[in-house]
């Protein structure tokens, strides 16, 4: 009976820590899906996020739920403007030079936090203050159930939006064929700024949800759980939203149990272990699509 | 007034100089043929008109409006379709989400359900298939999806290229016929072809076009003509 706890409570955890990686893989993979970019910035965002939400709720006393909504909404706007200034200009310059400014913009943001707010980590305590419930004898800390309540809302409203909203649709006629959609009369770059607005605003859910675990900030928080969330994205199969889904509880749930019943040193290489099979047998990811190059 | 105005246009891809102060008109009602060879700049017109290339000079009036410049996007509002060459169907939606994009700047619900119908009335085939994605319909299938979305924005003026590319004689047959009844249906048709024999047979006028300028209006032509600007001598 112990066995089968331990093992429940792990998933959850699991769980918990996938659903981050998921929320942040999703901004990862709408981005390429549209713009056929990595955007290696997108893992700062949450650092950003991060921080914001300390800005509004240990400076500036806002209460904790418009705080979020605060966070949530500049980190999307953040994500328009360095789309907008960085990327835009080079929709047409060739991938690696957009990849390397991406990673420009990635330092960009964690010096200019650094410059703010120094390297020290300053400690941050949670924002949310739910009391655990038991389940039997499975504990859920208050946390961990914020995090799957909040995230499952994301991924079923994204779900809902992308496949039958007309701007969703929009959206993936512009991912298959900016011309055509442009024939249709859809802005490209419009649709476009959305990808980044909702990637973004979905990377600061998870930023706040990631600093309510960790509890401290420092300018460089956003890049293990930032790549994490790529190569979830990647296990997913890159381009495909429920392949990110998918790819981050994988990723996370795979962490939460090497962790716990084979080695946490050994735990990050068993997730990149199990990417790089993955790949080698389906290189476009779990639910990836081999997409027909046209003549 | 012509509805639809081409004067002096020149488009560069890069250094190249693909069409040469080509000036045209389409008059409303009339189906216009724009014949010659492959890499002629046949595709190249219609992509300045429709906002997916900027001309370098010229100018391009539809229904008294320049649209010279005006984004891509903001063309098809205006009444004008395009249906691309290689049908460019968005294989990953269905063909119901399809003919929906083709209504996208439209806002009034009942005349956009009107209008589906019709389609549907017209392209029976689309209907039977509307929860299939459209990657898996064959071409001829497609090309009737790409008419039916570019139809779906309610059009004056269409303008379709190559759309008997890569289709079965019994499919162009098909496509052909419907161009009529599209045009019989009060659309103005500017249809780019290379089958100049079948272009010639439905339009009321042609121009030929030869390495990005225009040879030849209606009146000289004849099928010696024709035949050198197919074989692109």
């Amino acid at each position: 009976m112990n066995v089968l706890n331990s093992i429940i409570e792990q998933l959850i955890n699991g769980l918990r820590t996938g659903s981050i990686y998921a929320l942040i893989a999703l901004g990862y993979t709408m981005v390429y899906g549209i713009a056929k970019m990595i955007n290696f910035a997108h893992g700062d965002i949450i650092m950003v996020g991060a921080y914001i939400l300390y800005v509004f709720v240990s400076l500036l006393h806002i209460p904790a739920i418009p705080a979020v909504l605060l966070t949530t909404m500049a980190c999307a706007v953040l994500g328009v403007v360095i789309e907008k200034v960085a990327y835009k200009p080079l929709r047409k310059a060739q991938p690696l030079a957009v990849l390397i400014t991406a990673i420009g913009v990635s330092f960009f943001l964690q010096n200019i936090i650094q410059l703010i707010f120094g390297a020290t980590p300053i400690p941050f305590g949670s924002i949310i203050k739910i009391p655990a419930i038991t389940l039997g004898s499975i504990t859920i800390s208050g946390i961990t159930l914020v995090t799957l309540i909040v995230t499952t809302i994301c991924m079923v409203s994204l779900t809902l939006f992308i496949n039958k909203t007309k701007a969703g649709r929009a959206m993936r006629a512009v991912s298959e064929d900016k011309g055509a959609a442009e024939l249709m009369g859809i802005n490209v770059n419009g649709t476009i700024s959305l990808t980044f607005f909702i990637g973004s605003a979905l990377a600061a859910i998870a930023g706040i949800l990631f600093i309510c675990q960790y509890e401290a900030l420092k300018p460089t928080l956003g890049a293990l759980p930032g790549i994490k969330a790529f190569v979830a994205a990647v296990l997913g199969g890159i381009g495909s939203i429920p392949g990110a889904m998918l790819g981050g509880i994988l990723l996370g749930v795979i962490e939460s149990l090497s962790k716990a019943y084979i080695s946490t040193q050994l735990s990050d290489a068993i997730v990149f272990g199990v990417l790089v099979l993955v790949l080698l047998v389906k290189p476009t990811g779990l639910l990836g699509k081999q997409r027909k190059e046209k003549v | 007034m012509a509805m639809l105005e081409v004067k002096d246009l020149n488009v560069y891809y890069g250094l190249i100089h693909a069409l040469k102060d080509v000036s045209f008109e389409v008059n409303e009602g009339e189906i216009i043929a724009l014949i010659g060879a492959n890499g002629a700049g046949k595709t190249t017109i219609l992509h300045t008109i429709t906002g997916l290339l900027q001309a370098k000079s010229g100018s391009i009036i539809f229904e008294g409006k320049d649209i010279t410049k005006m984004p891509g996007y903001k063309i098809v509002s205006l009444g004008m379709a395009h249906v691309p060459e290689g049908r460019r169907v968005f294989a990953e939606l269905t063909v119901y989400e399809n003919l929906m994009m083709g209504a996208y700047t439209r806002k009034d619900k009942v005349e956009i359900a009107n209008s589906l119908a019709g389609i549907y009335e017209h392209f029976p085939r689309l209907e039977e298939r509307k929860n299939q994605l459209a990657g898996t319909l064959s071409g001829g299938e497609q090309q009737m999806l790409a008419m039916g979305r570019a139809l779906m924005s309610k059009p004056r003026i269409i303008l379709m290229d190559e759309p008997s590319m890569g289709l079965s004689p019994i499919y162009v047959n098909e496509i052909f016929h419907i161009i009529k009844e599209v045009s019989d249906g009060g659309t103005t048709v500017l249809l780019v072809e290379q089958n100049a024999k079948k272009a010639f047979s439905i339009s009321d006028r042609c121009y030929v076009l030869e390495t990005g300028k225009i040879i030849m209006g209606n009146d000289e032509l004849s099928d010696e003509s024709i035949k050198k600007a197919y074989l692109g001598e």
